[in-house]
């Protein structure tokens, strides 16, 4: 009883620690962009102050903004915490992943977005009809081809639960799977299409023609805003930490002694920095696509999630 | 009548008689005290569903099965009636509903006695009343006679309350189109029977399951008996007379046909296939899987294009028709392949879809009949705004669609998931065909599950959200208590379901126990908190923890955000410093699924044009411009139309035949008469 109290405990310090963190990622995304596109760069705080501005600002509403606009951001924000509460960061063997697998992970997200779209409707204006419709386009598209890469690796650990997935992979070792690859392509896709970055989407514009993921909340300030940023910001960081901990879950600790969660912390730091890195490399070089080539972009990404379930069905099974 | 019947089936017709008198109730209705009498018809419903609920829970929850026989009509042709864990399970969901739409319907009907297009309402109470019999009756049927007749009292009926309201020339159509469909089916379904009664030498329910069935008879049944039901369910592509009669039944009928008729239609599948036909072969799966993968993309396709709530909806249905019958299918593949434990997974995720989709669906039509009610609108693109009108209608709506697209924490979502839990377990066979198509169906279960949430967002964001699109909306008013209670009662039990999966299996065992001899232990053993249909390791979901965590976050947010903060001010929308907004700014449901209707282009045939009338000046001005849409299902051009013809010229071919004539009529007896005897002699 005591260790399992002791297991709760971690699992809920881990949640913590992953939505404290998650501006920090996305202030070193800033900063490592600012860097290689030859411009000043803010403080990897920034975030954070942004953060604390918006919650102290004084909330204005749009006229006809319902019940529902002010109950979305506390909703998006539940379901994003939830999703992180499950996603080993430091640690596997937790407790809380036997709450939510890989799919309802995944129907986390869905929820945050049917209620964001819903919030973008709900004032009336025609940005905030155009966000809502094409994020659901966008979403319909990227969320099978996620499903279908987790279900590949689901199936080579016969688990659904990321934990056991995760501790699965490390213990089965550096195994090269083709269906691995096909499936780590399709997840890094649909996530730069999810957190709404370079060429899907682009956060840093206000721009009607371009506008995703901005438009539907361009309504929203205060500390209803700050939520909605915040819950993007650890959306980001579940989605890298997703990548790096099953992909390479190397140094991530398998029990809670001091020194192997202090590896732990370290290894993912490392991990998430360089993902960062690449994803910014990856932003800097490449525009961004007109909408009606974003389908073709996910369709790609659902094909290659398909052709790795279909690899591991075929070639690997008995491994 | 036997000397000792069980309670349950006593209960049952109990119900029955009490559906009976509610229909006759509405046709005194006539005369004296309509109000009263019209109320004490759906009084009597209300018994009835309840009487239902306590039959089917009662033999569920005790696993009984009880039997009755009567001597009714010919001699020698003895009713036998039944009642068992899976008649159980399906007279509940029948219930829930029934008695859903006794407490709505007193306020809504009340509306079609109204006005100028004033209906009498003494058929509609009689009609409803026999609908609802029919499918009383024929779930607790024991053979092949019984079932048939109560089978067609509800298509039958089904008829007259689509044809209801028969001023509306494509009301009547609709009407037609159905009642052809119910007959193909209905006489598939008998060859099926046919077939089995041959092989077991009679028409009881008990013959039958010991008839000894070569396999190809055994697929040939099944196939009849799944085109059948099929039709009744609206399976693609027998599909076409689903969303033309849904929507033009008055609403509560339209839940009562979404969400329980069309399930009959998957009560006979499971009945026959597993129970009656009996060793469930993987190739019937194969077949089912396919069918119903085809049926939920598509049916989840076309609901994106429409513009009509009601018809949305009615395509919805065929979208979840179609992931009950995934279900069914993979539980089929997995037992034939030998893997009960999987195969029963399979079925529950199936059955637990069906009783989901009767009550979201059942929630989200009386929604819409609210909406009508009260707007007289049944167009997306004339609402708007309905969230500050009606709120509490529009909070239970939304329930309805969020259940619906599958999202935690609730039913829809349980179902799907277990859905998925199943197709993941396909390394388990050893066929490479089949390893290769369940990813797949999973793949369009998730597409399928993705496009669903688009549509709803549609159906919500445009009706229920932004600003008033017509005068009427904006005056609309919430609807009376009787048709919220209604809403509310399937609205709760959405998330009971949803957060309780562990204690609704449980529930259900005693049916996988009558049909494939295996439940599902390990998905309760850890307590009602987990859900864990394999074992821990494999996967879990604690819905209660789920809710739990959303309410905490709200709660605790607001609380912690809210302290101290200025009060909140309300001020214009951001309108990029043009001046004031209009409602015709926002978007249409046209305009909210265009992106979705090019990505996916080819799945309906789209005709699209744009008239311009410009200024011939100098300068061309164009004066006015006119958009329209319509997407046609290319089932109905390229299927029907073609058959249709067809038949029509084969008709027109020996048409010559009927001179008119009397002479001409008798000569014909005469030969016929004549070649009959010639056979028999």
């Amino acid at each position: 009883m005591d260790s399992q109290l002791i297991d709760w405990v971690l699992a809920a310090a881990q949640g913590l620690l992953f939505i404290a963190a998650a501006p920090l990622l996305a202030g070193w995304l800033q900063r490592v962009k600012c860097h290689l596109q030859n411009r000043g760069a803010p403080s990897v705080w920034q975030p954070y102050r942004n953060l604390s501005k918006l919650m102290g600002k004084r909330m204005v509403l749009a006229e006809n903004a319902s019940w529902l606009f002010r109950a979305t951001p506390y909703i998006v924000f539940g379901a994003t915490l939830l999703a992180a509460a499950v996603v080993p960061l430091v640690a596997v063997h937790l407790p809380t992943a036997a709450i939510a697998d890989m799919i309802v992970l995944v129907a986390f997200f869905a929820l945050a977005r049917f209620f964001t779209a819903l919030a973008g409707l709900d004032i009336g204006t025609a940005f905030g009809g155009m966000g809502a419709s094409r994020e659901m386009m966008v979403g319909a598209l990227a969320e099978p081809a996620m499903l279908m890469a987790v279900f590949t690796l689901s199936m080579t650990a016969n688990t659904t639960n990321l934990s056991v997935a995760t501790e699965y992979l490390l213990h089965a070792g550096l195994v090269l799977r083709p269906s691995f690859l096909f499936a780590l392509l399709a997840l890094a896709m649909v996530a730069v299409a999810e957190s709404s970055r370079v060429p899907v989407d682009n956060p840093a514009t206000h721009l009607e023609l371009t506008m995703l993921h901005e438009a539907m909340i361009l309504e929203y300030g205060g500390r209803h805003l700050a939520l909605i940023e915040w819950a993007s910001q650890i959306k980001l960081m579940i989605y890298s930490v997703f990548i790096v901990d099953l992909y390479f879950p190397l140094g991530i600790a398998t029990d809670f002694s001091a020194a192997s969660l202090a590896i732990g912390v370290v290894a993912v730091t490392a991990k998430l920095m360089l993902l960062a890195v690449l994803l910014v490399v990856w932003e800097t070089v490449l525009a961004k696509m007109r909408l009606f080539r974003v389908p073709q972009f996910l369709g790609f990404a659902f094909m290659l999630s398909l052709l790795g379930m279909l690899t591991h069905v075929v070639l690997e099974t008995g491994i | 009548m036997s000397a000792t019947i069980g309670t349950p089936l006593l209960l049952a017709y109990g119900a029955a008689v009490c559906t009976l008198l509610s229909g006759a109730v509405s046709l005194l209705a006539v005369r004296r005290h309509p109000d009263f009498l019209h109320f004490g018809s759906f009084l009597f419903l209300f018994c009835s569903g309840a009487g239902s609920i306590g039959a089917g829970g009662w033999t569920l929850l005790a696993n009984l099965t009880v039997t009755d026989r009567f001597q009714l009509g010919l001699p020698w042709l003895d009713w036998h009636l039944r009642i068992d864990p899976l008649s159980g399970f399906f007279l509940v969901l029948l219930g829930t509903l029934v008695v859903a739409i006794s407490l709505y319907g007193p306020s809504y009907t009340r509306e079609f006695g109204r006005g100028k297009a004033a209906q009498p309402l003494p058929p509609l109470g009689v009609f409803t009343a026999l609908f609802v019999l029919g499918m009383q009756m024929m779930l607790v049927a024991d053979d092949a006679l019984v079932f048939m007749i109560f089978w067609e009292m509800m298509s039958l009926c089904g008829y007259f309350l689509v044809v209801y309201q028969h001023q509306h020339a494509a009301n009547r159509h609709a009407a037609f189109l159905y009642l052809l469909l119910a007959h193909v089916g209905a006489l598939v379904i008998l060859l099926s029977f046919g077939v089995l009664a041959a092989f077991g030498g009679g028409l009881t329910f008990d013959q039958m399951r010991a008839a000894k069935l070569s396999p190809l008879w055994a697929t040939i049944a099944f196939g009849c008996a799944f085109a059948g039901f099929g039709t009744k369910s609206g399976m693609v592509p027998l599909h076409v007379w689903l969303p033309d009669a849904h929507p033009v039944a008055p609403s509560h009928i339209s839940a009562l046909m979404s969400g329980a008729m069309i399930k009959m239609g998957i009560y006979g599948i499971v009945r026959l296939s597993y129970d009656l036909i009996g060793n469930v072969r993987w190739e019937w799966g194969m077949v089912v899987l396919i069918v119903g993968t085809a049926s939920s993309l598509l049916g989840v396709l076309y609901a994106l294009m429409q513009h009509d709530l009601k018809r949305l909806l009615a395509y919805h249905s065929i979208e979840n028709i179609g992931i009950i019958l995934m279900g069914l299918g993979l539980s089929m593949i997995f037992i034939g392949s030998g893997h009960k434990m999987l195969g029963t997974l399979g079925l529950v995720a199936a059955l637990y879809h069906t009783i989901n989709h009767a009550l979201f669906k059942g929630l989200l039509f009386l929604g819409a009949g609210a909406v009508l009610y009260r707007t007289h609108a049944r167009d997306l693109d004339q609402m708007g705004g309905l969230i500050h009108r009606m709120p509490i209608t529009a909070f239970l709506f939304l329930v309805g669609c969020v259940a619906i697209s599958a999202l935690p924490p609730f039913n829809g979502f349980v179902s799907e998931w277990l859905t998925f839990q199943t197709a993941l377990q396909g390394p388990a066979l050893k066929d490479g065909l089949l390893r290769t198509m369940i990813p797949i169906a999973a793949a369009m279960l998730a597409l399928t599950g993705a496009l669903a949430a688009a549509c709803f967002v549609k159906a919500f964001g445009i009706a229920f959200l932004g600003q008033p699109r017509t005068r009427r909306v904006a005056r609309a008013r919430e609807v009376p208590v009787g048709m919220l209670a209604g809403m509310g009662l399937l609205a709760l039990l959405c998330l009971l379901l949803g957060v309780l999966p562990t204690t609704m299996i449980e529930a259900m065992a005693p049916i996988t126990q009558l049909l494939v001899h295996d439940a599902l232990p390990s998905a309760t053993a850890q307590g009602w908190l987990w859900l864990t249909p394999i074992s821990p390791q494999v996967a879990s979901y604690s819905a209660p923890f789920v809710l739990v965590a959303i309410i905490l976050v709200f709660g605790l947010g607001r609380l912690i955000l809210k302290r101290g903060a200025e009060p909140t001010r309300r001020a214009d929308a951001w309108d990029c410093g043009f001046g004031h907004l209009t409602q015709r700014m926002q978007y249409t449901s046209t305009a909210f699924s265009q992106p979705i209707r090019r990505v996916f282009r080819g799945v309906w045939k789209v005709e699209e044009h744009i008239e311009t009338l410009a200024d011939a000046g100098s300068i061309p001005r164009v004066t006015s411009l006119h958009y329209s849409v319509h997407t046609h299902d290319w089932a109905w051009l390229k299927g029907y139309l073609p058959i249709g013809r067809t038949v029509l010229a084969a008709a027109n071919r020996i048409g010559f035949i009927q001179t008119g004539n009397i002479h001409t009529y008798l000569k014909f007896s005469f030969v016929t008469l004549l070649t009959f005897l010639w056979i028999v002699s």
